[in-house]
């Protein structure tokens, strides 16, 4: 196939570099990324079905996956909402602090997810600055679901502002003009005119979410507290299993995470790809 | 002209409502941050901060960033050329290989390079003949890191320059100019400022990766802890101004990042403006 290639990228190509990019980018895909999970499959083949099943199949780690998928679902809706929210308030409306409001919804992705994850788990703990508003309600986040979900939601946040936001800026003037004097109401024309525009951005932008929220670890463990059947999420399963030396019990479990998340993954690409045809006319 | 929601009532509700839960679910835990460090005063931040661990920690995650950083800038620029310029059997598949990383647990990353590297991982006999030891230890924490953090670049240089096309590239072919001077003088400039982001958002991945680390790492104390296990250990010691001094570097760090991406979208947006007036 390389060879094949390499015969094709001679005979069309104008430009140069086709043979040492390929090169530096097959030996780099290679090394970093095949190579390690080629040793899962490695891990894995040493296991029989039986013994597969069995693996992923525990009580403890079904708990864990239906607290991380209800935590992951949560913090997604939260973000498609917030998300939305944010990316029409920094495009339509002028205010003071604007650019720092913008800039802050990076801050998730700048942040060390540890670093949010402990800051979290204090804000929201009994005593914290947070938790302690909340503790009289009888609303306890830390070391439940609802943390779980605060902290996917946290390290998800710019995923829907930042995929909506240059949809909406885009969006000629012309379109809520119509609509509006046409008379329709505010609710009525942003669902009926705007909505439309920004559904693909805006479901690609919630499935990242999820899919990052699925997979996220480090802000979630320290609010979460890991009790056993409750606040155990996936990710920890794995990590428990590696600190006692279960490797082939992580391998079972962590090709479970990577096959959801692959088939997400490739599930928002064509959903993508469908809309950018639709939207050019049936070319890709 | 009449827009959809600009009654000032509607206005006022959203602007109002965005204010709120940003303060609350975004500048609040950044506050706690550096109120949480500083909680003793100063003198015990500045005692925190010049420990020796932590010292050991920043200097370890200096190494970590500046070795995987410039690593993943090559690769990245590398592959979209590669990607957006040429059009070859498997390209799809190579596009979505790179997607990996950035979809995975960082455990299933960590876990990954312990199974080929570790004792009784498949290289892991040739390894130990040789004494050569990559998990536990900083190599391990660095190749984690460029796995964790590869995407980026490529991610961000790949729909722009998809989008740009190879127009301008070909036309200075036909004039006759090397493949090093076509980099430099036409695409680069156009790349510029999605290059420059790609880089941020990879360096704050590199000096705050944690799962991946934690897995391949061993938190020995003052060999192979990186500040955010340094944070992770300080905190599970019940030593939680220690652990938000660590915290607060990072925080500062992460700061640092977005404003210099504010700075620039603002000198960009006035650039715009300027050209538009002129």
């Amino acid at each position: 196939m390389i060879a094949n290639a390499f015969a094709i990228g001679r005979q069309r190509r104008v430009l140069p570099g086709f043979g040492l990019s390929l090169g530096i980018s097959l030996t780099f895909v290679s090394l970093i990324l095949l190579l390690p999970l080629t040793s899962l499959v490695g891990q894995l083949s040493q296991l029989s079905w039986s013994q597969y099943w069995f693996l992923i199949n525990d009580p403890r780690l079904l708990a864990s996956y239906a607290v991380t998928l209800l935590g992951a679902g949560v913090a997604a809706l939260f973000n498609a909402a917030f998300g939305l929210l944010m990316a029409w308030v920094l495009v339509r409306y002028d205010f003071p602090g604007k650019r720092l409001v913008d800039a802050l919804m990076d801050l998730p992705f700048a942040l060390p997810t540890a670093v949010a994850g402990v800051t979290l788990a204090t804000l929201y703990s009994n005593n914290g600055w947070v938790g302690r508003l909340l503790e009289p309600l009888g609303i306890s986040v830390a070391y439940t679901w609802v943390g779980i979900a605060l902290a996917m939601a946290f390290t998800s946040i710019p995923f829907v502002v930042r995929t909506v936001q240059p949809v909406l800026e885009d969006l000629p003037a012309e379109v809520d003009e119509a609509a509006v004097t046409l008379g329709a109401r505010d609710g009525h024309a942003f669902r009926r005119v705007i909505l439309p525009h920004l559904w693909p951005a805006l479901v690609t932008g919630t499935g990242l979410a999820f899919v990052r929220s699925l997979g996220e670890f480090g802000a979630v463990i320290f609010i979460a507290g890991g009790k056993p059947y409750e606040t155990e999420i996936t990710s920890l399963m794995i990590f428990v299993k590696l600190q006692e030396y279960d490797y082939a019990g992580a391998s079972a479990v962590a090709s479970i995470v990577l096959a959801t998340s692959l088939i997400l993954l490739l599930a928002i690409n064509l959903w993508q790809g469908r809309f950018i045809k639709r939207l050019h006319g049936g070319r890709p | 002209m009449i827009r959809i929601g600009d009654a000032p009532a509607v206005r006022r509700v959203l602007i109002g409502t965005a204010l709120v839960l940003t303060a609350l679910f975004l500048l609040l835990p950044l506050v706690a941050i550096f109120a949480q460090a500083l909680m003793s005063g100063l003198d015990v931040y500045w005692q925190n901060l010049s420990d020796q661990y932590t010292l050991a920690a920043i200097g370890l995650t200096l190494l970590v960033t500046l070795a995987t950083v410039p690593i993943n800038l090559v690769f990245g620029v590398f592959l979209a050329w590669l990607v957006t310029r040429f059009d070859f059997p498997g390209r799809r598949l190579l596009q979505t290989l790179i997607d990996i990383p950035f979809a995975v647990s960082p455990v299933v990353a960590g876990l990954v390079y312990l199974l080929l590297y570790g004792r009784n991982g498949w290289l892991g006999g040739w390894l130990d003949a040789h004494d050569i030891q990559i998990m536990f230890a900083w190599p391990g924490i660095v190749l984690a890191t460029i796995f964790v953090t590869c995407p980026f670049v490529a991610r961000e240089l790949i729909p722009l320059m998809q989008a740009q096309g190879a127009r301008e590239e070909e036309a200075a072919v036909t004039l006759g100019a090397s493949g090093w001077t076509i980099f430099r003088r036409v695409t680069l400039p156009k790349i510029r400022h999605a290059l420059f982001y790609g880089v941020i958002l990879t360096n704050a991945r590199a000096v705050g990766e944690f799962g991946a680390v934690s897995v391949v790492a061993g938190a020995i104390r003052g060999e192979t802890n990186t500040l955010p296990l340094q944070v992770e250990q300080l905190y599970q010691d019940y030593n939680t101004v220690g652990a938000f001094t660590s915290a607060s570097l990072l925080a500062l760090l992460a700061l640092l990042a977005l404003l210099t991406l504010a700075a620039k979208a603002a000198l960009e947006w006035r650039a715009a403006r300027r050209e538009n007036a002129s």
